[in-house]
């Protein structure tokens, strides 16, 4: 009797059991796949952070690396100079000067690649659903090919004897060749050139659902040209304009190879500073303390377009 | 009428309909010429590798002697080997970690911290290369001194790690696209989950692990920065040794290796875009 009474019971604690024992295999095998992922990033991808962090607040060593004693002499030469004989701290600018003109360079080829991209970006979207993917790969092409060698090849052409001035001297607008590689535009260009295709493609994809109707709506209740654009194309694309701004700024903050190649190692960004330190500038420290400092800007750069991002949905939302 | 009609009235647009107010006549002229300034250095690069005399700018003739003396330039061909070792093998590794890690993330059901693991995975791609750079460098002369470790394999690591996002995406946007009916389908059949694993998931998910690997072999082999930071002595590879070529002055032999390389990328990316698009 007893029997009879306790078997559905049972039942129902053997599927309990069977559906316990199958979320835990589950979790199991979810855990097994996730693992070397996240311990190879936390591993090789953090770790590296914190240590570059510890470093930032150690002593540069003779010959490279650190030495383990505590100082902030590294966040200290950001704005003063020690002077060697009396000791006493003094101003200097020059780390100043040399994160001025990242950011100046940087938020030029943020508004550069957003007057060229946006048009692009709207002309993809508009054209016909099967024509948009031929342009969309032609776009996406370059930024996939080697970074270097597409600097070395605008090196080619803005050199004093490269096509430009090739061309312009042919027709006799200029006698002597213009002095441009190694200069701030050439540096400019070589970011615009490089970072282009991070700005129209977010902005081509928030345009791509858009319905083209709309603009007629907007026309048919007297808007002109530039009203229907201000008040609908531009709302509609503000997400994508925000995060291609971000995905421009970031790179191009911490950009190596183009003040590298177009610069000529005279007109310094962050990404060179920091590199030096590292090579022939022997100062680990100092080093890992502005990439520490780049990282927080880039870090608050994010955050503030993610909230740009954001506002915009809960306005509309 | 009493007032002049702005517009003409909308029965007399429709015959031209949208399609003329969408268009931005500007907007066309300065896409062509943005892709022109896109494409014209590579290919004024790929076109003077072929040129018989020294110069970038003055075509003589036709030739292919440059190709001949980068393939006799020992020092290019060692690049071009450790580059393949590097890109081999860091693909390889990635490509299954990752395939692994998009598998947790979208057939794992919804756990908890599964936006953080995304977001840690996608980590490499958030910290600008600089900065991952000199932190692998410190890091790592750190780890060799305690292991005693030299060799290839570090640099093999730096390189897993930021191909592993790369590798992640494609197989992922696979993987939510997939619907999850066919592995039902396996286990009503009273396939095991290996089972279903092995002869459902992973054919219809090949198109995006190859994808995935792709991009990862493209990125690790064009990939500057870290290399140049991590890279012990003798450990070269092909945009190192541009790099040093570039700033010793311009040399012939740089635009053939570049245009070797600027082909094979884009072979791949062509076929990834291919994989991907045929998925629809």
């Amino acid at each position: 009797m007893a029997d009879i009474v306790q078997q559905p019971a049972t039942g129902s604690q053997n599927l309990q059991q069977a559906v316990q024992a199958r979320a835990k295999a589950k979790r199991r095998v979810r855990l097994f796949l996730l693992l070397p992922a996240l311990g190879i990033i936390g591993i090789f991808g953090l770790a590296p952070l914190s240590i570059a962090l510890i470093y930032s607040f150690l002593e540069p060593g003779t010959y490279g690396g650190v030495e383990w004693s505590f100082s902030t002499d590294a966040y200290v030469q950001f704005l003063f100079e020690r002077d060697i004989f009396d000791d006493t701290l003094g101003f200097n600018s020059a780390y100043l000067q040399i994160f001025g003109r990242s950011f100046g360079l940087a938020i030029l080829t943020m508004c550069g690649t957003l007057m060229l991209g946006f048009p692009v970006a709207y002309f993809i979207a508009a054209r016909p659903p099967e024509q948009r993917n031929a342009w969309l790969f032609a776009i996406t092409l370059p930024f996939w090919t080697n970074l270097l060698i597409r600097t070395y090849s605008m090196l080619l052409i803005v050199r004093d004897e490269g096509f430009i001035n090739l061309a312009l001297m042919k027709l006799g607008v200029i006698g002597a060749p213009m002095q441009m590689l190694y200069t701030d535009g050439a540096v400019l260009a070589g970011l615009v050139y490089s970072y282009l295709p991070f700005m129209i493609l977010p902005i081509y994809a928030s345009l791509e659902k858009f319905d083209f109707a709309l603009l007629e709506a907007g026309h048919d209740l007297y808007a002109s040209r530039i009203q229907v654009f201000r008040h609908i194309i531009i709302p509609i694309s503000r997400p994508g304009i925000v995060a291609g701004c971000a995905l421009v700024l970031i790179p191009a903050l911490g950009a190596y190879i183009t003040p590298e190649l177009l610069g000529g190692g005279k007109k310094l960004m962050i990404g060179n500073l920091i590199a030096m330190q590292f090579g022939s500038g022997r100062n680990w420290p100092f080093g890992s303390a502005a990439a520490l400092i780049l990282m927080a800007v880039v870090l608050i750069a994010l955050l503030l377009s993610l909230r740009a991002g954001a506002e915009k949905e809960n306005r509309h939302g | 009428m009493a007032e002049p009609l702005r517009h003409k009235p909308t029965f007399l647009r429709r015959a031209t309909g949208t399609r003329e107010l969408r268009r931005q006549p500007l907007f066309t002229g300065l896409s062509w010429v943005v892709l022109l300034l896109l494409y014209a250095p590579i290919v004024i690069l790929i076109v003077f590798s072929f040129n018989d005399n020294r110069s970038v700018v003055r075509w003589t003739e036709f030739s292919l002697r440059w190709y001949a003396a980068a393939l006799d330039n020992g020092d290019i061909r060692h690049a071009a080997v450790i580059s393949i070792q590097v890109a081999a093998t860091a693909t390889v590794i990635s490509t299954m970690i990752a395939t692994m890690a998009a598998l947790a993330t979208t057939r794992g059901g919804g756990f908890f911290g599964r936006s953080a693991a995304i977001a840690l995975i996608n980590q490499p791609l958030m910290i600008p290369e600089i900065v991952t750079a000199i932190a692998t460098l410190a890091f790592f002369s750190m780890l060799r001194q305690l292991t005693g470790l030299s060799g290839l394999g570090w640099l093999i690591l730096a390189h897993t790690v930021f191909c592993i996002p790369f590798a992640f995406m494609p197989v992922r946007a696979r993987l939510a696209d997939m619907s999850e009916t066919f592995e039902t389908a396996a286990a009503d059949l009273y396939a095991t989950p290996w089972q279903a694993f092995r002869h459902v998931t992973l054919p219809l998910l090949m198109p995006g692990i190859l994808a995935g690997a792709m991009l990862a072999f493209v990125v690790s082999l064009d990939d500057v920065i870290i290399t140049l930071l991590v890279a012990g002595p003798g450990e070269t590879t092909l945009p190192i040794y541009i790099l040093g070529q570039i700033r010793r002055g311009v040399t012939p032999e740089v635009n053939a290796v570049s245009t070797v390389l600027i082909v094979l990328t884009v072979a791949m990316v062509a076929m990834t875009f291919l994989l991907q698009r045929n998925r629809k």
